[in-house]
């Protein structure tokens, strides 16, 4: 690779040809604002301008962020010419946006009031543009809210999920000063094909894209003392809820959210992880059925709800390979209402079920319609980490401050397997770890499975499992590396017997849900987080070694796959197709 | 014919969607094909409904929302049906001084259309336009090819009326 020389602000620097000049200034630890730049996934558009640089020889300011460096450059970041440039394009940008950040979802972090900040804006000289909200709100998805009056036009969203999700759901449409980011035919989000996994929200600067937000309908549920609030959490949530209180990325602080959600005033709190066990259960025996008795393999894991309604619009013919178990949530949801409201003697009308998730589409897969197994709504209310964070912060409590307290029994027990549910792979691993043991009748030589853990897009391994031989096994995140695992299950190339499909970048520590920033050193962070609180954290760390999940089992469902897991713990999935429900036109 | 055609079917002929299906067939694969598509789509079809442009997502295999934002982007493309006539009114300095913009109204008010917008009966399109290089003529109004200078509103009607 060549080296190009060049001065920036008086400093020489030596960086290989081609490098932009907004990375060779990072290089030497000079900041230049961004606010369109996504360098993460190289989505330097240059659209926002705020990152206008002063290069020798050029007759006009460039954009740093995709202006290349050549050998013998001068460059000039802190000049009056710059400053001012800068400070008149946030100024243009302020005055295009709507004047709510005192009550915008992502006041105090948003990456327009730190443009605003970095380049010392003190004030708007334009008229501010009147923005109508009818018609600029797309509040049609039960998961994502979309405020075209707050999108900067920086498109990223487009580019997460076109390129990584490849939904390509979103797309800029029309032209000028009329161009808006919108779903095909400016449709309602919940009329496309969208997922409703929730990366766009993860990478909007502003608040143009969020979580609906269910905050005050589970405040009121809290308050009604008729009913009796029980709260699960994800494994991912206990790994990231620490940063919405300034805490370090891969804080694991279980104990901490426990104190809170009690302070909250949920009258039980257990946990998801208990039924992330028990989907290992009956997972892991589907898989041994389906390998018995010639069923369709590989088997498609079924916990991420983007994913499935993802193969329900774009891989039907795949529908037979996920497994037909519900997701942990969902399985939680049809046994509160059951076995805990029996084991409680609580009339299951009482009782509001209220999830919190990394995930943005778990508030979709809670009103699929035929998520009732236990005869009412299986979960009442999903709250994202963000919106759990908010609760805390609006009854006042000091987060950092709580001392560590247990989960509720009988659905708060879990083992290192279910937390680890939480990072891409942790599902295939946990399910080698039980399929091992019930087939051998022993443990795994080794319970880490370190070739399925880690960001590479996909992963396989194979296990060498008793009289069941060799077991492949393939995990994708990312519903762009999904893609080539169906691809080649759809063209009959795919020698794997079980695969695990996570839809979100990372697995559920970067769901749609999940504090902002999300970027790959937090993801690494958070699953770290993860793996640790299965290896030194958990007493047991393989999934049938819950003691909670047997006595389940021996009082309730009596048998894995048997008839009450069919009736509550299993599901069936829709061929939604792609094409879009018909419509005149205009 | 395909099942998926009767959507195409119910606004376009048998002719047009043969047509449009072998437009499609001739790009199919080749990287760069959208917009010639969409380009051959509408000389045929005169507009590009959302059926057409499903039809030519699904035959490109390339995303809806793709298809759309190009739809969206260049001026050429139209999603709404085109008049037999493209009734052009010239809004640039020298015909607005000149009453450009009541001649716009004029017509608004007569074919109960507005910028962009074609008559019910398939006649007419209004668009406005920013000079013409005729502003010596002006206020301009430009029918197909047919340039018109110092155009009342109230010659509006007489005007029109020669095109059927």
């Amino acid at each position: 690779m060549s080296t190009v020389k060049l001065t920036i602000d008086n400093r020489q620097v030596e960086v290989e040809a081609g490098t932009t000049i907004l990375e060779a200034a990072r290089s030497i630890g000079i900041k230049i604002p961004t606010l369109c730049a996504w360098t993460e996934r190289n989505h330097t558009p240059g659209a926002c301008r705020v990152c206008m640089t002063e290069v020798e020889g050029q007759r006009s300011l460039v954009a740093a962020c995709v202006f290349p460096v050549t050998e013998g450059m001068v460059i000039h970041t802190n000049t009056e010419k710059v400053r001012q440039a800068r400070k008149m394009v946030v100024e243009l940008l302020l005055a295009n946006h709507p004047q709510e950040c005192n009550f915008c979802v992502r006041n105090g972090n948003c990456e327009l009031q730190k443009v605003a900040e970095f380049v010392g804006l003190k004030e708007v000289r334009f008229e501010y543009t009147k923005f109508p909200k009818e018609g600029m709100i797309d509040r049609s998805s039960p998961a994502i809210v979309r405020d075209s009056r707050k999108c900067i036009e920086c498109h990223r969203c487009v580019t997460v999920c076109e390129q990584v999700q490849t939904v390509s759901v979103l797309t800029p449409a029309h032209r000028g000063s009329d161009v808006k980011v919108v779903p095909a035919f400016d449709l309602p989000l919940i009329e496309s094909n969208c997922v409703a996994c929730g990366q766009c929200i993860l990478v909007c600067p502003v608040g143009a894209l969020y979580e609906k937000d269910d905050v005050d309908a589970v405040w009121k549920a809290l308050q009604d003392s008729t009913k009796h609030v029980i709260v699960q959490e994800a494994p991912a949530i206990r790994a990231a809820l620490g940063e919405e209180f300034g805490m370090p990325p891969g804080s694991l602080v279980t104990g901490k959210m426990i104190a809170a959600l009690r302070r909250l005033g949920f009258d039980k709190v257990f946990d998801t992880n208990f039924t992330a066990d028990l989907t290992i259960i009956e997972e892991g025996n589907e898989l041994l059925k389906r390998v018995k008795e010639g069923g369709t393999l590989p088997m498609i894991t079924s916990c991420s709800p983007g994913w499935v309604k993802f193969c329900e619009h774009f891989y039907p013919d795949l529908l037979g390979n996920i497994s037909t178990c519900k997701s942990p949530q969902q399985m939680f949801g049809a046994l509160a209402k059951t076995y805990y409201a029996e084991t409680a003697d609580i009339d299951p009308k009482d009782i509001v079920s209220v999830s919190i998730m990394p995930c943005t589409a778990k508030k979709f897969e809670a009103q699929r319609p035929e998520m009732n197994g236990s005869g009412f709504r299986d979960v009442d209310y999903v709250l994202t980490t963000r919106e759990l964070g908010r609760m805390i912060k609006e009854a006042g409590i000091d987060f950092e401050a709580l001392d560590d307290e247990d989960y509720d029994a009988p659905m708060g027990e879990y083992t290192g397997a279910a937390t680890i549910f939480g990072a891409t792979g942790g599902v295939m691993e946990a399910a080698l770890r039980t399929v091992y043991a019930v087939v051998t009748g022993e443990n795994l030589p080794s319970l880490d499975i370190t070739p399925v853990r880690g960001l590479e897009g996909v992963k396989e391994a194979t296990v060498e499992v008793g009289p069941l031989g060799k077991v492949k096994v393939a995990v994708a995140h990312g519903l762009g590396n999904a893609r080539k695992l169906l691809d080649k299950i759809r063209e009959g190339n795919a020698d794997y017997a079980f695969i695990e499909i996570m839809c979100c970048p990372g697995g559920c520590i970067s769901g749609g849900g999940e504090p902002i920033p999300t970027n790959d050193e937090i993801r690494i962070l958070r699953s770290d987080a993860l793996y640790k609180d299965d290896g030194s954290v958990q007493k047991n760390r393989q999934s049938h070694e819950n003691e909670s999940v047997k006595k389940l089992y021996e009082k309730f469902l009596k048998e894995p796959l048997g008839h009450q897991s069919h009736k509550l713990l299993h599901t069936k999935y829709t061929n939604r197709g792609t094409d879009l429900p018909h419509r005149k036109n205009g | 014919m395909k099942a998926e055609d009767t959507e195409l079917l119910k606004e376009f002929s048998k002719e047009q969607v043969k047509k449009l299906n072998s437009i499609i067939e001739k790009f199919k694969g080749k990287p760069g094909g959208l917009i010639p598509v969409l380009e051959e789509a509408q000389v045929v079809l005169e507009y590009l409904p959302i059926s057409v442009q499903k039809k030519i997502a699904s035959g490109l295999n390339l995303p809806l929302s793709r298809v759309y934002g190009v739809v969206t982007f260049y001026s050429f493309f139209t999603m709404t049906p085109r008049g037999k006539h493209t009734v052009r009114v010239c809004l640039g300095t020298a015909c607005y001084v000149r009453g450009g913009k009541a001649i716009y109204e004029q017509i608004e008010k007569q074919f109960g259309i507005s910028e962009g917008e074609t008559t019910p009966d398939r006649m007419f399109t209004l668009e406005t336009v920013r000079c013409l290089g005729a502003c010596g003529l002006g206020p301009v109004v430009v029918v197909d090819e047919d340039v018109h200078g110092r155009v009342k509103p109230g010659k509006i009607k007489e005007i029109l009326s020669q095109y059927n």
